[in-house]
């Protein structure tokens, strides 16, 4: 063995030694909020905040060891566990036991994740294939509603969620149109493209409903049921993932499945690598044969499609209504979650299902005041945003996008 | 000579993409006043279109009952009045009459103008710097939490200084908050337009939990309210035209129309201008050019934060008086910036007559000035969205717009062949 190979070897013990004191710290983070939360509910205030500067500490020795990533999630990890444990100490040990269902928390979770799973897959087709797909918001927004429309017209959920989805994939179509051949600033035509999904979906909601709303009838996406789930042994096990997982929604599942599927699809299939050489290297992809404009039409079409169910899952899997601009924003989170997993569906699904604890959060913490007028629950509402903040800030490491993201390209 | 007007820069390699700046440059070049001109039209044209097509009515004659909702038909009723010369009790022969309905109207119209030219301003600078600010709504709420806050300290000042200093402070938070943005696109390269979205939410929630029910700034006066307590009398913006009582036109319009010329000044006069320019025509020609890129990110980030700012206060200060949570959750002011500072192509004057339009679409839309029997108000709004969404849409096609000036090209009138 050469000495450069030594070195090497040497090089890749020690990021590695640092990799893992950056993950313990993670979990360390994880563990001084866990502490405070029930079944433990810790109630002095030191513990939680020793254990919380341990993974600070872990983040700084591991951050200046090269581990960026890992490090610097240790240290926002650390922090978020200090404040979140202090946040918790303030209300009564049985609030927080109505609050913290683990089961409960988790199947919220996972509910709050699948809107942003479906429109960040849907993100990775867009932007892999070089086109910024700022409109997924819009996009998520034309399934919620038409995908609510069509059930209510057709009677059928299926036609509903179809709809939604066809509904998508043509504003996604527009923005195709003009981010691919009109060669437009792609993030300026998302924005209009968003505009417009509010303007039209608000527009044929009045015109279609008016006051009364929608239909409280609608033929809702249905739930799975899986009743062996509580049979699993031991008892608490089986108890938890039939709480947690025994009664999802359809399209969760759905969310579940499209996971793996889009992987194969982006990283081992022919169609997949040429996604990616369209969005790295267009010139280099054409030259050899394929067509950068098809592959981008059909990228941003899919992208805009998938978007779509997440809206179809917001209205007609989650609430079973239609409000006016009901995403809040989801859209912008998703492609957040894609930017934080580094343009890879299993790295966005674990920033949605972080997106998705903290709205989940978010929503059950306003019971954790003692006192019906105590406004500061209110405040949990942002985590998800400041999230997304820190995550495309690259506090917690850099993500390296698709070379030619943004670029229009002109064919030769 | 080639006819050919290429699109913007001359680009060095073929890879090289036009920043929006640069973009924006060459269709100030290309079109003048004419591609605004045509972008509104066709972005009608579609509105037309939909209102026909869902509601079968006239698209016209609703076009109709929306202009003359917005007052400015009141230009159009030339008699012969007088108005009163201030400070005197002399009268001077005018052609208008400045108490009629559509003077009402108008003043409506001018007070939403108001903030639209200093939010379509905050678009606009930031898009000169080659940055794309979507967090208008967000500053602007910081903006009124601030203003209303500081219009409820400091009673009894003497009015002026008041004003002054309630703006200042409204001023600088829009740019703090904006500056959050600025900062992490200068130091980490996080893209304006994600963060500035995420922040409009986190100032969305904040302000819901100031003004919202049992937060601090609620009023202890109306607990089944959520709504702050009335700003003091001291820093109510004078009223110089129409009605106090009946919501009057405040001195805001002038100094949203001060604020115009402060962008010119700025941005075609300064240092500071010079660079956030050459910035935003292209960012590592200016870096080579020894200009500091993240410093003037940062700089037109708070800058643009300031002018939204100040939009939230004047509206506060000059006819909201108080801040509810209704209007905390509702502002869209920021984006319809948005379609202000593209459709008037990022210059002073152009955002003027841009944000008269869309002032003037909001006003006639509304609920008091729409006839029901005509068309339904929540249409109206909405139909006010997919216009603008047209409007950026079609702002953003450089194709449509470089075939539109090819074929004027070819027309006999063509004044002088640039390039």
């Amino acid at each position: 063995m050469t000495a450069g190979a030594e070195a090497v070897q040497r090089v890749a013990e020690r990021v590695s030694s640092a990799r893992a004191v950056g993950i313990l710290g993670i979990g360390l983070g994880a563990l001084a909020f866990w502490l405070a939360l029930p079944p433990e509910t810790v109630r002095t205030t030191p513990v939680p905040v020793a254990i919380g500067i341990l993974a600070i500490g872990a983040g700084i020795w591991s951050f200046s060891r090269g581990e960026r990533k890992v490090g610097g999630g240790a240290v926002v990890s650390g922090l978020i566990g200090i404040g979140g444990a202090f946040l918790v100490m303030r209300a009564t040990p049985s609030n927080l036991g109505d609050v913290f269902v683990w089961s409960t928390l988790a199947a919220a979770t996972l509910r709050f994740a699948t809107p942003l799973t479906f429109a960040a897959i849907g993100g990775m087709f867009s932007e892999r294939s070089g086109v910024v797909n700022i409109g997924l918001e819009g996009m998520m927004l034309m399934g919620a509603f038409f995908g609510v429309y069509g059930a209510d017209k057709a009677g059928s959920w299926v036609a509903g969620v179809a709809i939604g989805m066809a509904a998508g994939g043509l504003l996604a179509l527009v923005h195709a149109f003009f981010a691919i051949h009109l060669r437009a600033d792609q993030i300026v035509s998302g924005t209009a493209v968003n505009f417009l999904a509010l303007g039209i979906t608000g527009y044929v909601y009045n015109d279609v409903y008016g006051n009364e709303g929608t239909p409280n009838d609608l033929p809702a996406v249905p739930d799975v049921n899986i009743g062996w789930l509580d049979k699993i042994p031991p008892h608490g096990l089986g108890q938890f993932l039939a709480e947690a997982f025994g009664s999802l929604n359809l399209m969760v599942w759905l969310a579940l499945l499209l996971l793996p599927v889009a992987y194969v699809v982006m990283f081992k299939t022919t169609v997949g690598l040429r996604i990616r050489s369209v969005g790295e290297h267009p010139r280099a992809a054409e030259t050899v044969g394929i067509s950068v404009y098809r592959i981008r039409y059909a990228s941003v079409t899919l992208s805009g499609v998938l978007a779509a169910m997440g809206g179809v899952f917001l209205s007609l899997g989650f609430v079973n209504s239609f409000t006016e601009n009901m995403t809040a924003g989801r859209g912008f989170i998703a492609l957040a979650a894609l930017i934080f997993g580094s343009w890879r569906p299993f790295g966005a699904f674990a920033a949605c299902v972080l997106f998705g604890f903290s709205s989940a959060l978010a929503q059950r913490l306003p019971d954790l005041s003692t006192s019906q007028s105590a406004a500061w629950p209110v405040l949990f509402q942002t985590l998800p945003y400041i999230l997304t903040l820190i995550a495309v800030a690259g506090v917690i490491g850099r993500s390296i996008p698709p070379a030619a993201v943004g670029r229009p390209y002109k064919k030769q | 000579m080639s006819e050919k007007a290429t699109p913007p820069p001359p680009a060095s390699s073929p890879e090289t993409i036009p920043s929006v700046a640069a973009r924006l440059a060459f269709y100030q070049r290309a079109g003048g006043i004419i591609t605004p001109l045509l972008t509104a039209v066709v972005a009608f044209f579609i509105g037309g279109l939909v209102i026909l097509v869902t509601t079968h009515k006239n698209p016209l004659s609703t076009y109709r009952a929306i202009f003359d909702g917005t007052g400015l038909n009141w230009f159009f009723h030339v008699g012969s009045d007088s108005i009163g010369i201030p400070f005197t009790d002399s009268r001077l022969w005018f052609p208008w009459d400045t108490g009629s309905v559509a003077a009402n109207n108008l003043q409506q119209t001018l007070i939403i103008v108001t903030p639209l030219i200093l939010t379509g301003l905050a678009v606009a600078f930031a898009f000169r710097c080659g940055l794309f600010n979507i967090g208008g709504n967000g500053q602007f709420t910081v903006g009124a939490v601030v203003g209303v806050q500081f219009g409820i300290w400091f009673a009894g000042m003497p009015r002026p200084l008041h004003i002054v200093l309630v703006m200042a402070a409204a001023t600088v938070a829009g740019a703090l908050w904006a500056g959050i943005a600025g900062l992490l696109k200068a130091t980490v390269g996080a893209h304006e337009v994600i963060t500035t979205i995420m922040l409009n939410w986190i100032a969305l929630w904040i302000g819901s939990y100031l003004v919202g029910f049992g937060g601090p700034m609620q009023d202890p006066r109306q607990i089944s309210a959520p709504v702050t307590r009335p700003i003091a009398e001291s820093s109510h913006l004078p009223i110089f035209w129409g009605n106090p009582l009946l919501q009057g036109l405040h001195i805001g319009i002038l100094i949203a129309f001060g604020a115009l010329v402060v962008y010119w000044i700025v941005l075609n006069r300064t240092t500071l201008g010079y660079q956030v320019r050459a910035v935003g025509f292209n960012a590592e020609a200016a870096r080579y050019g020894g200009i500091s890129v993240p410093r003037n990110y940062f700089l037109a980030m708070a800058i643009s934060g300031a002018f939204a700012g100040l939009a939230g206060s004047i509206d506060i200060l000059g006819w909201e008086y108080n801040l509810d949570l209704t209007e905390v959750q509702s502002v869209q002011i920021g984006f319809i910036g948005i379609a202000v500072a593209l459709l008037g192509r990022n210059s002073a004057i152009g955002i003027f007559f841009s944000s008269l339009l869309f002032g003037a679409l909001l006003t006639g839309t509304s609920t008091r000035n729409l006839d029901p029997s005509i068309f339904q108000p929540e249409l109206a709004s909405n139909l006010t969205r997919i216009i603008q969404g047209l409007v950026v849409l079609f702002v953003g096609a450089d194709l449509l717009i470089l075939y539109l000036w090819q074929v004027r090209g070819k027309l006999p009138f063509r004044r002088r062949g640039e390039r």
